[in-house]
């Protein structure tokens, strides 16, 4: 390797020996193409044409009034696919495509990294496996099936608790056999090194919009950003671009699941220590031993027992600010941005939403927070029916 | 305390390793199982520690991880399970396990607890040459003999490097993959022993796939000083879950197979 991946005492590369040779050709091709002027060209073209970029900055005027100060929303949730997973598997994808790989494997929690990846594997005319949980299966489907219309494969995942962390092992044993010809499209900026790098750098054009447009629309830098945090990457992407703006304060939202005191979560910088899995250094839920703990959260897409190194890095620096909100006030929010907007947010950003709301009384009028909405909260239609059925009558609000 | 080198020196053919998840279906069972492994011939013992994500482990060895942990498996269990081993007999003792078990124990404490418990190396699956300054230093301190992996694909500069920092043997992936039980040995092995056997002075111990009499004596006749056997045993294990008593008798066939044709080569 050419660079050694940490973020303090976070990140690294702790892999078996037989994926070291395919990270340090993934290290290679990325400084290799990341600046070559072919290479930005392509994905500024997809980036514009395929996903959507650059996504609008809204001003939520009803939510705005709901909360008493000024909420912008950064909307990822309009990309092609529904969610800002697209970023990185463009920039990835392509980055396979100049590595002259044929085959793309993925993990996914929410589906929405699965889905974006399978959308660049019919893009690119790459061969797609994704690989995922039986239970997250079974609570996203609608994305699985959006997947196999793209011509992916779906590879269920049974061990452990069945969701996010045992796709990736998964994901990383089939690798180990495979790692001739086939490109690891890691989702999140966590894992072995390079991808935290790989993944904030693909994920940082959120960032980079949402600051000239803050600047450009309200003539100056917002006082809070705030991001859902499962492995960090679309917290990552848009807290990248605000690092040297010291007065801008980064918060970001971890799933408190059914609560931070009934271990029931998987809010690993809220309650967890520094340990090793899945080739990183970082913030982690573990017994005494080390055995990885089971996570919980509604929310697919955060269900993760660790955390992006370089999130655990702004954790210990003071840059960053983490918190966390339980299932219930997800749901909350989900109904009442909903109502505000008309816009569904995905229960992955619905998280910041609600940390945003549950500031209501305590900033002032004339604050300003950017939250990104890193997906659109159509796949968790089916979730939030169960878990709050809606009313059948449409109109009996008499009150 | 035996070491790996008396054992390489000793043998005029290639050594014999089977592997066992320690604890595996549980402690009194595996430990009936281990001593029999030993009393039919195994030459050096590696053992892996439960860990709840294993990634660099096939469905065999993997459920064998659950089984121990089921059944309360945890580190000071383990040590104790070395004890006991070694009280039975001085065999070479290697650990293979994921770091953050070590880690969380305190590398520095747990590489010499464990050696204090009759250890002579602890290799971690997913800890490559590139970190070995995290574990080469405590190691050697804590009178431990080093081992790392090589795999086909590692280059041969590369190679060179890992070898350098073994003392005790290198770990020699057979193939690109994960554990797990094969019909056939990969293509891959015979040249990676060869690459190896050109570079170093240090023994070379075959490892992951190797499942047959056969399979082990190719890869002693194309060079290999020690051949691992492990999902194939563990599966020996899974298959006896119902009459775990007899366990240790099918083990130990099966170590006796391997064994013969070993010194039949
Ligand atoms: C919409 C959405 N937001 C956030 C996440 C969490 O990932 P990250 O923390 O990498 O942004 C996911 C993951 O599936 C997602 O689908």
């Amino acid at each position: 390797m050419k660079y050694d991946g940490r973020f303090g005492q976070f990140g690294g590369c702790y892999v078996p020996e037989v994926l070291i040779p395919a990270l340090e050709e993934i290290e290679q091709a990325f400084y290799k193409y990341y600046k070559d002027e072919n290479f930005v060209a392509d994905l500024d073209a997809l980036y514009r044409e395929y996903a959507g970029r650059p996504t609008p900055l809204y001003y939520a005027t009803r939510f705005s009034k709901l909360v008493g100060f000024k909420v912008y929303i950064k909307r990822e949730d309009l990309l092609h696919g529904g969610a800002h997973k697209v970023n990185n598997c463009l920039g990835q994808g392509l980055l396979a495509k100049y590595m002259g790989k044929t085959k793309l494997i993925a993990e996914t929690g929410a589906g929405q990294h699965g889905l974006a990846t399978s959308m660049i594997g019919a893009l690119l005319g790459m061969e797609t496996k994704i690989f995922m949980g039986t239970v997250d299966i079974e609570r996203q489907s609608v994305n699985v099936h959006k997947m196999k219309l793209c011509g992916a494969e779906v590879v269920p995942v049974e061990g452990g608790t069945a969701t996010l962390k045992d796709a990736i092992n998964e994901a990383l044993r089939y690798w180990t056999a495979n790692v001739t010809d086939t490109f690891y499209l890691f989702g999140t900026a966590c894992g072995p090194h390079p991808y935290p790098t790989v993944v904030k750098y693909f994920q940082s054009c959120i960032g980079t919009e949402a600051r000239a447009q803050c600047l450009e629309k309200i003539g100056k830098l917002p006082d809070i950003v705030t991001a859902c945090v499962g492995g960090g990457s679309n917290a990552i992407g848009i807290f990248s671009a605000f690092y040297n703006d010291k007065d801008v304060k980064l918060v970001g939202v971890e799933p408190a699941g059914k609560g931070l005191d009934t271990g029931k979560h998987a809010a690993p910088l809220m309650a967890g220590s520094p340990g090793i899995l899945h080739g990183t250094r970082m913030y982690l839920m573990q017994d005494e031993e080390g055995q990885i703990l089971d996570t919980e959260s509604i929310s697919a897409g955060l269900d993760y027992p660790g955390v992006g190194p370089e999130h655990c890095l702004l954790k210990d620096s003071g840059r960053a600010e983490y918190v966390a909100v339980d299932d219930e006030a997800v749901l909350d929010i989900f109904d009442i941005f909903t109502k505000c907007e008309g816009i569904l947010p995905a229960l992955e950003s619905s998280h910041a939403l609600a940390w945003v709301y549950s500031q209501k009384g305590k900033l002032p009028a004339d604050a300003t927070v950017v939250v990104n909405l890193s997906g659109r909260g159509d796949k968790d239609v089916g979730i939030v029916e169960k878990h709050r059925p809606t009313r059948t009558k449409t109109q009996t609000n008499t009150d | 305390m035996k070491k790996y080198k008396e054992v390489f020196n000793e043998l005029k053919r290639a050594a014999l390793i089977p592997f066992f998840v320690i604890g595996d279906p549980d402690f009194d069972t595996s430990l009936e199982i281990v001593k029999a492994a030993i009393d039919a011939g195994a030459d050096i013992l590696e053992l892996g520690i439960a860990f709840s994500d294993p990634i660099a482990d096939g469905p065999t060895i993997q459920k064998a991880d659950v089984r121990a942990m089921g059944a309360g498996m945890d580190i000071g269990k383990a040590k104790d399970f070395i004890s006991k081993i070694k009280a039975y007999k001085d065999i070479p003792i290697g650990l293979l396990m994921y770091y953050n078990l070590v880690y969380q124990y305190g590398t520095e404490k747990f590489f010499a607890d464990f050696a204090k418990a009759g250890t002579n190396s602890v290799l971690i699956a997913d800890l490559s040459i590139d970190d070995a300054d995290e574990v080469y230093e405590p190691a050697r301190k804590a009178g431990l003999d080093t081992v790392f992996m090589v795999t086909p694909n590692t280059e041969t500069q590369r190679a060179k490097r890992i070898a350098e920092k073994c003392s005790g043997f290198i770990y020699t992936v057979s193939l690109l993959g994960v554990t797990g039980g094969r019909e056939t040995l990969s293509d891959m092995v015979k040249p990676l022993i060869t690459r190896l056997k050109s570079l170093t002075d240090v023994p070379v111990c075959v490892g992951f796939g190797v499942s047959k009499p056969e399979h082990a004596v190719d890869l002693a006749k194309a060079g290999a000083d020690g051949v691992i056997i492990g999902s194939k045993i563990v599966k020996i294990i899974e298959e006896n879950l119902d009459n775990k008593q007899n366990a240790p008798a099918k083990v130990a066939e099966f170590i006796g197979q391997v064994k013969q044709a070993l010194k039949q080569a």
